[in-house]
């Protein structure tokens, strides 16, 4: 409606981050608007519509926590994109467990906040497709993960299979965020994962690299060898032939309470 | 009033002393003067009975002349004041004093009231009742007199003088008194010696406690007031010496027991502070740094790739791509230390942790020149641990014994080997209580990081708390009493003070008695109560024999560890490796396998190299 869209809004108390995600920005040709606390980005957020919000989670005034809360509470549908000097796995979880997309800890290297970028605004528009603009020509749309799975973020998705193992997979969602894949990187099997530690390595088109959180620890038992022949499987069957690891849980219990069923996408 | 102890004590032995020769003189005195009274009594009776005697005769015949030559001469006498013959109408028929002779004496004179008294005079009279005391005036000496009655008889009616009729019983009364005054002086003279006595006893007794006193409490009493003022200025290793055995001597050894206890958790406290602490501040310190890492980061990738065409520019900003990313993964591995994070066990092969660790640092051997020699056992049992822990330790072992070597080459050798080992002074006791039931185990009490069990001890008049060594067969006990060598305690239940000791058995070795203590669900526990003597037996654990442990031993040919160091070597942030290492590997290591229940051991000497030897319990599952 006349509004102008700003693609990305970072927000940080730290101007060395702020300046390096606007030259990134203006690398990849993005407009990138800064914010250096969180109250001032709830009032951009309100006045000017964003695609997406990269925030760091430690700052005065506002935290990331309480800035996903009050988006929430204002129907701000902007998805946000959480960052932390103090990268612990479980700021991860928490960030994505409230409402946050994704999470990169500092200090992160171009390659690795482009991906995530490049990521976020894919996702956002498949969520939020840009109004006043004609719809694409194939429209894009994803299936929802199956609702007994759980997922961490929007990414990964696993599913308690039998007693003794869960398997694990990444959800269409993601494949729609991400170019065609060139390369899939498996952790072996026998080694052991930890939840929200990095599990697999995707290398699509361009060079990007994008690496995913494991949404559950414990010992890989096997891992799905089909896909890494036919990376196909992925994009065609995610939650079932396109499986990644299947894993024998150390805490499931436990560790299935930081991620989100996929009922509650449902309502 | 009296402030000090001595002061206190010499009062109260004064008063008491005074008490004793008080009560001791009186009697002292009381039967002297009796004795001596009793002498003078006999002596004037005699002489009474001698006057009597000696003027029988001249009585009978009327020789008043010689009878008063008589009485005069005796009366003469040393001491002896008057002898007087009354008749029996109180007349003073004789006397030694002429003035009173034909004086008449009522029947209150003192010569007369002992047989007059009753108003009706006594014809016979006992000699206890003859005699009397009295004075003469108030203030002249005491003077002691005997009457001696004279009987009638029959010579005294039939002699010529006809004097007395046949009918009177009794004609007249000799009455003799003697001055007691030497009697009196020698009462004052021993009263005298007794209080010069008196004085002397106290002022020595004061004397010699005071001097015992000071030897004994006060220096005592100051050494243990000067080691609680050191205590409180926040000298925690002060002890006093030269305790000695009494009271005070037990007081002081509690003192330097409690010293060397609050000192030791004072350590203990300080050492967890400084690693919160340290956790703390790794994990702000962490926090803030990523933030100018990802400038530093993401400033120069957007060089590289503006520098695309210049080769030279590239290579240098490629090592600062680098560098800035291994500083990234040192900043990891604080925040990871600073995060205790549980184990997450599994069992595991650890041959096979070993390969994946050596594939990880391989490229660092071939750079360094290290030949690995691996000696590793097959068919080791499963060890239950977390994986990527254990492999992380081995890294870090790995790492440490490459830079330890250095760039000049050498060997490194890793062992894994499974051994057995007796369950003596290894096996935990976790669960330990009393026959009632309660919980003996004290989590805050802790013997070398394990919780202790605590039990009630009375040994001699003291009761107070000892903690044994929660390990079956070490003897690591601590002792909140004093304790001797070869002594046997008393040991009860904390809370129900139920005894603990077992009367139908005797120790095996020293023949002392021995305690019990239940192991809920695995048989009970055993041990001497004699202090010094080692002896324990669990019977349950012993029939399960030997427990299996793996052993894994990584030895380099490096420069081996300072002797001074060898303790420092698991503190966080030591380090000798400078600029290059973090001292955060091997405090990780010992939390690492500290929390699988394992123990790392360390030999090292300086020149020749390091061995570092990890135990881990073997395939059993709690």
């Amino acid at each position: 409606m006349g509004k102008n869209i700003i693609d990305i809004l970072a927000i940080d108390d730290e101007q060395v981050i702020l300046d390096s995600i606007v030259k990134i920005g203006r690398m990849e040709g993005l407009e990138v608007d800064t914010s250096d606390n969180g109250l001032s980005a709830i009032e951009k957020l309100n006045s000017a519509d964003y695609r997406l919000v990269i925030s760091d989670l430690m700052m005065p005034v506002m935290d990331g926590f309480k800035l996903l809360e009050e988006l929430s509470l204002r129907n701000i549908p902007t998805p946000v994109i959480m960052t932390t000097g103090f990268s612990t796995f479980e700021n991860a979880l928490n960030s994505l467990y409230r409402g946050a997309i994704d999470f990169i800890p500092k200090p992160f290297s171009v390659e690795e906040i482009i991906s995530i970028l490049k990521r976020g605004l894919k996702y956002a528009d498949i969520i939020n497709p840009p109004e006043n603009t004609p719809r694409p020509a194939e429209e894009i749309t994803y299936v929802p993960c199956p609702s007994k799975y759980h997922r961490l973020g929007y990414s990964g998705w696993v599913y308690c299979a039998g007693r003794k193992s869960v398997v694990t997979g990444v959800t269409d969602l993601f494949n729609k965020t991400i170019d065609s894949i060139m390369k899939i990187e498996l952790i072996e099997a026998g080694d052991h994962i930890a939840q929200a530690n990095y599990a697999l390595k995707i290398e699509t088109e361009n060079n990007m690299i994008h690496q995913l959180y494991s949404p559950i620890s414990g010992k890989i038992i096997a891992r799905n060898e089909k896909l890494l022949e036919d990376f196909s499987l992925l994009e065609k069957d995610p939650y079932f032939e396109g499986w990644i690891y299947q894993i024998e849980p150390i805490d499931f219990e436990n560790e299935i309470k930081n991620l989100i069923p996929c009922c509650s996408d449902r309502v | 009033m009296f402030k000090k102890i001595g002061l206190k004590l010499i009062f109260v032995v004064s008063v008491t002393s005074l008490i004793i020769i008080g009560v001791y003189s009186y009697f002292n005195i009381k039967s002297q003067t009796d004795v001596l009274l009793a002498e003078v009594e006999r002596h004037a009776n005699q002489l009474s009975d001698a006057v009597k005697n000696g003027t029988r005769y001249d009585m009978l015949f009327n020789q008043r002349e010689r009878i008063h030559q008589i009485i005069n001469t005796i009366g003469k006498g040393e001491n002896i004041n008057d002898v007087r013959i009354l008749n029996k109408e109180g007349e003073i028929i004789y006397s030694s004093d002429k003035e009173d002779i034909g004086k008449m004496l009522d029947k209150n004179a003192e010569s007369c009231y002992a047989c007059h008294a009753a108003n009706k005079p006594l014809e016979r009279i006992s000699i206890k009742e003859r005699t009397r005391i009295y004075r003469i005036h108030p203030d002249s000496s005491r003077t002691f007199g005997i009457i001696n009655p004279i009987y009638n008889e029959e010579s005294c009616w039939k002699s010529d003088c006809h004097a007395h009729s046949e009918s009177a019983k009794i004609l007249g009364v000799l009455d003799v008194t003697i001055s007691l005054s030497e009697v009196d002086r020698q009462i004052k003279q021993s009263e005298f010696k007794e209080l010069i006595f008196a004085l002397i006893s106290i002022i020595s007794l004061g004397f010699i406690i005071s001097i015992f006193v000071k030897k004994w409490v006060d220096k005592p009493v100051n050494e243990i007031v000067k080691g609680t003022n050191k205590v409180a200025i926040g000298e925690l290793n002060y002890s006093i010496k030269q305790t000695g055995n009494d009271e005070l001597g037990v007081l002081a050894q509690s003192f330097n027991n409690m010293t060397k206890k609050l000192n030791e958790m004072r350590l203990q406290l300080f050492q967890s502070e400084k690693l919160a602490s340290i956790g703390q501040l790794a994990a702000g310190v962490a926090h803030e740094i990523n933030n100018p890492l990802t400038g530093v980061l993401t400033y120069s990738s957007f060089l590289l790739k503006r520098t695309q065409d210049n080769p030279e520019f590239q290579e240098d900003l490629n090592v600062i791509v680098r560098e800035t990313k291994r500083s990234r993964e040192i900043v990891k591995s604080l925040l990871d230390f600073s995060r205790q994070s549980t184990p997450k066990k599994n069992p595991c092969d650890l041959n096979e942790i070993v390969n994946k660790a050596e594939s990880v640092v391989l490229n660092q051997f071939k750079i360094n020149h290290i030949d690995l020699i691996k000696d590793l056992e097959q068919g080791l049992p499963q060890i239950i641990v977390d994986a990527n822990q254990i492999q992380q330790v081995l890294i870090n072992f790995l790492v440490n014994a490459v830079d330890a070597i250095g760039p000049k080459g050498g060997r490194i050798t890793i062992k894994t080997s499974e051994t057995e080992l007796s369950p003596k002074g290894i096996t935990q006791i976790k669960n330990a209580s009393c026959p009632n039931g309660h919980n003996l185990i004290d989590e805050d009490h802790r013997i070398d990081g394990l919780p202790s069990i605590k039990l009630k001890a009375r040994y001699g008049n003291n009761i107070g708390f000892i903690n044994l060594d929660p390990v079956y067969g070490k003897d690591n006990n601590h002792y909140g009493i004093p304790v001797h060598k070869n002594k046997t305690i008393h040991l009860e239940c904390p809370e129900c003070d139920v005894s603990l000791t077992d009367k139908t058995t005797k120790c095996p070795e020293c023949g002392s008695e021995i305690y019990t203590i239940i192991i809920p669900g695995q048989g009970f526990l055993q041990g001497c109560l004699k202090i010094n003597c080692k002896w324990q037996k669990w019977d349950f654990v012993d029939k399960g024999g030997k427990k299996k442990f793996i052993e894994l031993s990584i030895a380099d040919t490096g420069c081996g560890i300072a002797p001074e160091n060898v303790n420092k070597i698991f503190d966080p942030f030591f380090s000798t490796k400078g600029q290059k290492g973090t001292g955060l590997g091997l405090s990780v290591n010992w939390g690492i396998i500290d929390n699988h229940n394992g123990s790392i051991a360390v030999i090292s000497k300086l020149g020749e190299g390091t061995m570092f030897k990890v135990r881990l319990p073997a395939g059993q599952k709690e």
